[in-house]
This record gives C-alpha cells, sequence and structure tokens, in this order.
C-alpha cells in the first residue's frame, strides 16, 4: 500500500501543528466559535449531537496492520472504546474531546493517517473498491488513480471552496461495489478496443434529498489525463455550480439544469483548453505510486479448503470473495451481529483485526463502504483458523449482502442533523428477518435518519427514510433501489410508519416477494418485474 | 417554557443552563425567561458565550414533569440522556 514520502509526511505532520495552535487560540479565546468551526471542519472535527465527533480518512478504504491499531489505540485513549465505520470507508469517533483533538491528529500522522478533508466544500476522500488489487474481474488495481486523484486533491487551492462538498468514487470492474454511479464523479478504468487503459466518466450522481444517478460525460479518456479531465470537470462545476442555494449546489444540480449534452459540451472544452498545458503528472509519478501497490508474494497454491464444519461453510458461503490468485481468498468480515450498531467495533476488536491482518491478510484490511471490514489476502488454508479467530470475538456474521448485513447511518442516536433514529430499525428488522434471511437471499436493506441520505436509502432494494412528523418519529419505505452496476433509485411507497410499523412493513414486503418470486429472483429483480403495486396493495391495502 | 442548552467548550459535553452555571443533567436545568427581556436567554447565552463556559447555547422548548424539565423534541431528550442503542454511555449511564 501507498507510503508516504517526505513531503505527504511534512504536509500532515505542519497541519497538525497548525491544528493544535488553531485549538489553542480557540480555547483561550483568541477565535469565535463562528472562526473557528470552518478550521476544525476542515480538520474533520464536528460537533455533534453528544460531543466532538471526529471522522479520520480511509483513503480508498485500504489500512494496515499498524493503522488499525492506532485506531483502536485513539478508541481506547480518546473515546469510549469504540469507533464507527461509515459508508464512505471511514472511521467516526462520537465522544471526542476538543482539547484532546491535536493529540489524535498528531498520533494519526505516525502511521500515515488524518482528518483532513473529511468534512467542508472539498473534495472528499476517494472511495474505491473494497477488493480492489486482488478481484478476479477487475481490467487494473484502481487504487493508483485514486492516489494520484487524492494527492492532486489535497489541499488543491482552486477546489478548496467548492458550492459544495464533492465525492469521488474509483472502480476498475464492470461489478460495482462502490456506488460509483451515486458519486460526484464516479471513474470506472476500462480498457479500449486497442487494450489501452483508461477511464469511463461519471459525473452528476449522488443521493442526498434530490438523488440522481450519474450520466456518463466520456465513455473513454486515456488513463494519463485522469487529472486534467477531473480538473476540467471540477472547473465548470466550480464556475457553474449554484453558491446561492446549498440545496441547489451539488454538481448534480448543475448536471441536471444544464443537460448532460451541455454538461459535457462545457468540460470538453475546457479539457481541450487545460489538456495541452501538460498539467498531468508525468507518468512516472504514476508509476513510483503503483510501486507501492504491487502484488504481495503470494505463494503457488492449489484452491480448496475443507469446510465439513456447516457453522464455517455458512461463513464461507457468505461472507468470501473470489480472489485473482489462486488459494487465495478476500474475506469479508461483518460488523452486523444480529442486534447490534451496524459498522461499529469496539477496539478490542480493532486490535484482534489488525492481528488477524498481520497473520492471515498480508497486513491489509480494507473498509466497504457496506460498513464492513475485509482481510484481502488470505490463504484459503487458513480460512478456518480465521473463522475460529473471528468466531470467538463475535466477528463473523455470516450474513454479507443477506437481510440483516443493514447499511445505517449514525441517525438522531448520534447525528444533530437526523429527524429519526436509524440503528434500532437495524436491530429489529435483523432481528425479525435473520430467521429468514437465506431464504431471502441478497437482500440490501439501507436506513437514512434524514435526507441527507448517509446511510443510503435510496439504493437500498428496500430503504428506509426517518422523518420527523410533528415531533414523533416516522419512516418511510422505499422499494427497488441499488447502488450497484444495475443502478436504481428507490420509489416510496405511500405513507411513512411508526418504529415497529416499519418492522411489519418490511416483513410484509419480503413475504410478498417470497411469494411472488421466479426461479433466481432477488428481492430486487422480482419488484422490478412486478412494479409497485402489488407491494402497495400488500402493505396498504 | 424554555430552558438552554449547549456544549462545553473543551470537552464537548451536553449542558444545560441552572441558574448560576451549567450542568450536565438536564434536571438541574431552570425555565428562563424568553427572548431580549432584562435576564432572559438571550442576555444569559450571550453573556455565557462570551464567557467560553459554553459553545453555541440555544433555546430549547421543555416542560416540567416534577422532577425537573424535560425537552420536548426527542433530538434534545436524546442529547440529554445519550444514545439509546447504548445505555451504558452518557448522562443515562450515571444512573
Amino acid at each position: 500500500m501507498y507510503q508516504y514520502d517526505e513531503y505527504d509526511q511534512k504536509m500532515v505532520e505542519t497541519r497538525v501543528a497548525e491544528f493544535r495552535d488553531q485549538v489553542e487560540r480557540r480555547l483561550s479565546g483568541d477565535l469565535t466559535e463562528d472562526q473557528f468551526t470552518p478550521l476544525r471542519l476542515m480538520n474533520g472535527l464536528y460537533l455533534q449531537l453528544h460531543a466532538y465527533m471526529l471522522r479520520v480518512a480511509v483513503p480508498y478504504g485500504t489500512l494496515s496492520a499498524a493503522q488499525m491499531r492506532m485506531l483502536a489505540q485513539i478508541a481506547r485513549k480518546y473515546d469510549k472504546g469504540y469507533g464507527h465505520f461509515t459508508t464512505r470507508q471511514n472511521i467516526q469517533y462520537n465522544w471526542i474531546q476538543l482539547k484532546d483533538a491535536p493529540d489524535i491528529l498528531a498520533d494519526l500522522a505516525t502511521v500515515e493517517m488524518h482528518a483532513i478533508q473529511t468534512s467542508g466544500n472539498c473534495i472528499r476522500n476517494i472511495s474505491s473498491d473494497q477488493f480492489a488489487g486482488v478481484a478476479k474481474d477487475e481490467v487494473c488495481d484502481p487504487r493508483p488513480y485514486a492516489e494520484l486523484l487524492r494527492q492532486w486533491s489535497s489541499f488543491h487551492p482552486e477546489f478548496s471552496y467548492l458550492p459544495r462538498k464533492f465525492k469521488f468514487a474509483v472502480i476498475a470492474s464492470a461489478e460495482d461495489r462502490a456506488a460509483m454511479r451515486l458519486h460526484d464523479i464516479g471513474i470506472e478504468m476500462v480498457r479500449n478496443d486497442a487494450d489501452e487503459l483508461g477511464a469511463k466518466f461519471f459525473a452528476g450522481g449522488g443521493m442526498g434529498r434530490t438523488p440522481m444517478i450519474g450520466p456518463c460525460v466520456r465513455e473513454f479518456v486515456p488513463a494519463d489525463a485522469l487529472i486534467s479531465y477531473s480538473e476540467a470537470i471540477l472547473r465548470v462545476y466550480n464556475r457553474y455550480g449554484r453558491r446561492d442555494n446549498k440545496y441547489k449546489a451539488r454538481i448534480k444540480i448543475l448536471v441536471h439544469e444544464l443537460g448532460i449534452e451541455e454538461f459535457r459540451r462545457q468540460v470538453e472544452a475546457e479539457f481541450a483548453h487545460m489538456h495541452p498545458l501538460d498539467l498531468d503528472p508525468p507518468r512516472a509519478e504514476l508509476t513510483r505510486i503503483q510501486a507501492f501497490f504491487a502484488p504481495p508474494a503470494y505463494e503457488p497454491l492449489p484452491d480448496g479448503f475443507d469446510d465439513s464444519d456447516p457453522d464455517f461453510k455458512l461463513w464461507a458461503d457468505a461472507n468470501l470473495h473470489p480472489h485473482k490468485v489462486p488459494g487465495y481468498a478476500a474475506a469479508t468480515i461483518s460488523l452486523k451481529p444480529v442486534g447490534g450498531i451496524p459498522g461499529d467495533a469496539s477496539a478490542e476488536q480493532m486490535d484482534l483485526i489488525a492481528d488477524l491482518a498481520a497473520r492471515y491478510s498480508m497486513d491489509e484490511v480494507r473498509v466497504t463502504h457496506a460498513q464492513n471490514l475485509v482481510l484481502p489476502n488470505v490463504r484459503q488454508a487458513d480460512l478456518y483458523a480465521l473463522w475460529q479467530e473471528l468466531d470467538a470475538a463475535g466477528l463473523a456474521p455470516a450474513n454479507l449482502d443477506l437481510a440483516s448485513d443493514i447499511i445505517a447511518c449514525p441517525g438522531l442516536d448520534y447525528c444533530s442533523l437526523a429527524n429519526a433514529r436509524s440503528i434500532p430499525i437495524a436491530q429489529k428488522l435483523a432481528q425479525r428477518l435473520a430467521p429468514v434471511e437465506r431464504d431471502l437471499g441478497e437482500l440490501k436493506i439501507k436506513i437514512s435518519g434524514c435526507i441527507n441520505a448517509c446511510g443510503h436509502h435510496h439504493a437500498g432494494h428496500i430503504g428506509i427514510l426517518g422523518v420527523d412528523r410533528k415531533g414523533v418519529e416516522n419512516y418511510q419505505l422505499l422499494l427497488g433501489g441499488s447502488g450497484a452496476e444495475d443502478v436504481s433509485l428507490a420509489k416510496i411507497t405511500g405513507p411513512g410508519f411508526d418504529e415497529n410499523g416499519i418492522v411489519d412493513a418490511v416483513e410484509t414486503v419480503t413475504n410478498l416477494y417470497r411469494k411472488r418470486r421466479e426461479d433466481g429472483e432477488r428481492f430486487v429483480d422480482t419488484y422490478r418485474r412486478l412494479g409497485m403495486d402489488p407491494f402497495k396493495e400488500a402493505l396498504y391495502g | 417554557m424554555i430552558i438552554l442548552t449547549g456544549n462545553d467548550l473543551k470537552t464537548g459535553d451536553v449542558v444545560w443552563w441552572t441558574g448560576d452555571g451549567w450542568s450536565r443533567h438536564v434536571g438541574h436545568a431552570v425555565f428562563v425567561g424568553s427572548g431580549e427581556e432584562p435576564g432572559g436567554a438571550a442576555e444569559i447565552m450571550h453573556r455565557e458565550e462570551a464567557a467560553r463556559a459554553v459553545n453555541g447555547p440555544y433555546e430549547v422548548e421543555a416542560t416540567d414533569e416534577g422532577a425537573g424539565p424535560v425537552p420536548s423534541h426527542i433530538k434534545e431528550r436524546m442529547r440529554a440522556a445519550g444514545p439509546s442503542v447504548r445505555l451504558d454511555l452518557g448522562v443515562q449511564a450515571e444512573g
């Protein structure tokens, strides 16, 4: 994985020192809260429902064992013994004290981590496929390109005050495991007919109060023009994105209002102006970065392992992903125990996962946008031993992509923007559906506690949106969304439900699916075939 | 009726105006006059924030339930107690 050079390290350490001074000035009264707020947000520090919350960037979801250990240490030393992995492949700590924030950032810097640009109207953490570099179906490892984008976008002076926040996702497989088309810019690395590597650019996707699927801006941008094409899009957005209304300020609104043809024309004009200026990094820089992502020393091993233990087999069937190297597998560690809090991990669990990564996964861990973790490089011969250790620590729910593998935002339990709680709904749903989840098959349930959609409810096969109805939590049910390569936006069924009613409602629609499905159909396939009407009929009569 | 809340500047803890300071326990909160009247909410918040005794103070609707004020909105009740999914955390964990 990428390692900081002296400039990276100096940049992060300088920022820590700068923020330490800013915190001291705030505590001494030299800065007002109005002056300080944008400064702390640029360092990922929010003031949330119960305390300060620190969001730490995990670039493209990749962590080393040492970094995971540091995340555990921070949870133990400065927080309340746990952290929350998010749908942006980051981690959040919910109980941070302002006076400790500079020390935390200093500790993070010792393992080449930071919280820079995890908030604010800038380019946020670049997300990617959790199986990047090991997936059988990828055309290349997308992480060097994500890293190139990270370096380009870090402290980019032109893009530090965009009309609104800006999110990239970079993938390199036809199967989309990163909700790529629901990002401000989605990039799919592809090969053209001449077998040259390039990038297919999508722009103007997003969730929030106005969900949009990003249309394709250009089918093929040569890989060595990735930065200048990104810059061309950002320049058009920065110039014409609406700053008069924060609810219309995301690039998706600009793309929608201009129309993709006019937006594309403007981007291409900007690109035609910029590209000859030779602003893209030299190929040697990409080569330097790619060297950090060179495949580790895999052993020649045969495929296959003993899965005669039925409990292990359940986990292996659900949680393993094919590896591009024979004899290896990528193992997902589900952070979704039935009745637990989606995405939460204790310091002890994080320490254990770091140890397991060091022993079984060539020192690597990945964070998924579905709030799980992955050990990407496990020898198949080690899988049973790995599972036993995970199981003993409560980290072996065998539920990947099943009904209890629910994405849920922190909701009103933690978030000051939320209108309703998300986590208790996820817990109740998991308890209700877990007994039948294998029969239900792939079912992606996603819950947000407000219209900002951090829980990706628009992209759920079943989505749930919490709203405030005269001071009472109420939940809207949505059906038919997907954040994968069959991307679609879920539609609201009708009037909302109370806390218990929404659980009954989800069971109603899953029961209808079980009655009406055809061979091989997932829930979302049945919904697409039947349409909304029978589901509405079952729900509302 | 109105009570005042905000966050402790250093710790971020949720705090409530008690009449002579700030407490983490909403039960210690006192009702205040709203608006700009002398000694009312605006004056208290301005003074306390200037002294850095509290961060981002604001008014909250509450009712008197006998054992002290109870915020009317679920969000403020959540702030007062702690997360409903972690009863071991927040003021609620202190009994």
